[in-house]
């Protein structure tokens, strides 16, 4: 795209997303919403007004969280949010409660990962691995 | 490439398609008019329209098997390894 000639040569602008409302999905599973205030050529963002979103079934709670700073490398995609358009399928809740979800279907899942690992060691065969917090796995050490 | 229905596979398995607005050298793209294939696991992409994804995510592109000119793919890969075998010997021949 036309970009300004010494500007990052080769490189995508994220320049025509400045001062928008954008979504930020990083490796570590989470939502960001902000706007975008700088950019830079490793996608280094900064997000003003930043809100956590965090979605549990079909509930969402946001947690204000100011200016983000985001070390590139951990982004995995910036997807330019439409300003008006609230997702309507989605119920937004508290933060208290979201957190309480969020904690409720973890345990949940721990329990059930537990009870999975017990029936396979019972069969003499190994537990499966411990997830990473990276969603993207490349990186298992 | 560029202006062509792609779908993007990510590295946590989640996937989404859309056309192909630009690409850079980092293989980062720009994608607009998404659409998500498991929006019940990734509820958050329903407002979203178009998207920079960066490259150090990306698994593979799904590409459209007609826009792909398969001469003209085999004649670059071929040209580009005699290149890269040229460049080889002409150091060693310098030294």
């Amino acid at each position: 795209m036309e970009l300004p000639e010494p500007f990052l040569p080769g490189a995508i602008s994220l320049l025509e997303q400045l001062d928008k409302k954008m979504m930020v999905v990083l490796r570590d599973g989470k939502t960001l919403v902000g706007y975008l205030r700088t950019i830079d050529q490793f996608a280094n963002l900064v997000l003003h007004n930043t809100v956590e979103r965090i979605y549990v079934d079909n509930y969402y709670g946001d947690i204000i969280r100011g200016i983000f700073l985001v070390r590139g490398e951990n982004v995995v995609l910036a997807g330019e949010m439409d300003e008006d358009e609230r997702p309507n399928t989605l119920i937004q809740v508290t933060v208290a409660e979201i957190l309480e979800m969020q904690q409720a279907k973890f345990n949940a899942k721990k329990e059930a990962d537990a009870a999975r690992s017990e029936a396979l060691r019972a069969r003499g065969k190994l537990p499966p691995p411990r997830e990473n917090v990276d969603i993207l796995g490349d990186e298992p050490y | 490439m560029v202006g062509k229905e792609v779908i993007v596979e990510f590295k946590n398995d989640f996937m989404l398609t859309g056309t192909l607005h630009s690409v850079d050298q980092y293989l980062n793209m720009k994608v607009t008019d998404i659409s998500v294939h498991n929006p019940e696991k990734y509820p958050y992409m329903i407002s979203v329209k178009n998207a920079f994804i960066r490259g150090s995510v990306i698994r593979y592109v799904h590409l459209p098997t007609e826009s792909v000119n398969f001469p003209l793919l085999q004649d670059s890969t071929r040209k580009e390894i005699m290149n890269n075998r040229k460049e080889k010997k002409a150091p060693a021949a310098e030294a």
